[in-house]
């Protein structure tokens, strides 16, 4: 066993867990946090992903030992009091379907925007697709997804 | 994931100590790598020692090379202005690597003390003579690779760092898999102080090998219509439900061409 120690969606949180524990075992089995999601399970698919000291990585591939000292942002923590731009931005454009990638597509969506902002780079279409290789969707065709995300790159 | 010991030392000391004590222990850099590895029950260490408060991050430009820490994540690499300045063909290396949240993870030394087959750096550090520092000893890229999944590392050797030269022009190109995004085939191609070199990943059953065959006609003439006559021979390349020796031969002097064309 071992202490990980965490500050979750501005909360701080301790829990003894097995070593072997993942970050994203660790945020819904825990802390009961369930809108992150296991998909592949293979770090391919993307809907685990969460920003941990604010990057976007895939808690499947991430031990809750590792992050621990960490930071961590799921999805039930970027609402703040009324829905965060990409949430929004995901609503008014219908950016999912059956919804299972989205907490996942609105995390990436989100650090994607950060970061092209901080780089003073434009988040263009293309950008944006390039930038979704991590994850998918089975649904969607991802254009409704492509057009939420530049609307949220626009209010953010 | 079979049950294992998860340590994170605050030193290298403290890491080299772990190692030493414990035999059958893996290192943990990004573990993007290891971790679906062990999920897979392909690896099961008694004990994982987690790299990261180890103080081996970091970038540093000292005019005409870099030092990258090993820590250093891919991302980190991708947008460093430091590389930029000094081997920019590095950056584009490393934002080709896997997807934006496995290089916020993924580290330079935890992908080539791995070496993939298939990964981008050991064609990259190779073509770019680039220096491998452990906490022992340093080497050349060409010295460390040594093999599929395979270094020059003994047990209980930590990479370091890694220094690379700028080059005088290079450019890194790979055809990567469509379904997995591994390179199926990337050329470094780099002219460095010493002369061409072209370095090959995806393509060889010992991981990544230079071929003198492309580097003599890019000596004589560093175009990509000097590449043609070339014979690209598959013995000794990887051959799969992908894609066979001889395609990969084939796309070993495509590959190849366009980098010349790119640098």
């Amino acid at each position: 066993m071992t202490q990980v120690t965490l500050t979750v969606n501005g909360k701080a949180v301790r829990r003894d867990v097995p070593d072997t524990m993942l970050l994203v075992e660790f945020l819904r089995e825990e802390l009961r946090l369930t809108g992150t999601h296991v998909g592949c399970d293979t770090s391919q698919c993307g809907a685990c992903v969460v920003h941990l000291d604010g990057k976007a990585v895939k808690s499947c591939t991430t031990l809750a030992a590792q992050a621990s000292g960490g930071t961590v942002t799921t999805i039930e923590g970027l609402a703040n009091g009324s829905l965060h731009p990409m949430q929004k931005a995901f609503n008014d454009n219908h950016g999912l379907q059956c919804g299972f990638c989205t907490p996942g597509m609105i995390m990436s969506g989100v650090d994607m925007v950060a970061r092209y902002k901080a780089a003073g780079k434009e988040l263009t279409e293309h950008a944006i697709r390039e930038e979704l290789e991590g994850n998918i969707c089975r649904c969607t065709g991802y254009h409704n997804i492509v057009k939420s995300i530049q609307q949220a790159a626009g209010e953010m | 994931m079979y049950p294992t010991k998860y340590h994170r030392p605050a030193s290298l000391a403290e890491a080299l100590q772990l190692l030493s004590e414990n035999e059958d222990a893996k290192l943990l850099a990004g573990g993007q790598t290891l971790l679906p590895t062990m999920k897979q029950h392909l690896a099961a260490p008694e004990a994982v020692i987690d790299l990261s408060a180890s103080g081996l991050c970091g970038i540093s430009n000292g005019g005409t090379m870099v030092t990258i820490g090993a820590m250093t994540t891919h991302a980190e690499v991708a947008s460093s202005a430091d590389i930029a300045a000094v081997v920019p063909v590095l950056n584009g290396v490393a934002a080709g690597i896997g997807d934006p949240a496995v290089r916020h993870r993924g580290t330079i030394g935890g992908s080539i003390s791995n070496n993939d087959p298939s990964a981008d750096y050991p064609a990259a550090l190779v073509g770019l003579d680039a220096r491998i520092v452990t906490n022992a000893r340093e080497l050349s890229a060409e010295e460390f690779f040594d093999g599929m999944f395979a270094t020059a590392l003994e047990e209980g050797e930590i990479v370091t760092q890694i220094r690379v030269v700028g080059p005088k022009r290079a450019a890194y190109v790979k055809f990567p898999n469509p379904a997995s995004r591994y390179a199926m085939v990337g050329v470094m191609v780099a002219e460095t102080a010493d002369g061409i070199r072209v370095a090959v990943t995806g393509a060889g059953e010992d991981g990544v090998f230079r071929h003198e065959g492309l580097e003599a006609a890019l000596a004589a003439d560093f175009s990509p219509a000097a590449l043609d006559p070339v014979e690209i021979s598959a013995e000794g390349l990887l051959s799969d439900m992908h894609a066979t020796a001889e395609y990969r031969a084939h796309l070993v002097k495509v590959m190849a061409k366009r980098a010349v064309a790119a640098c």
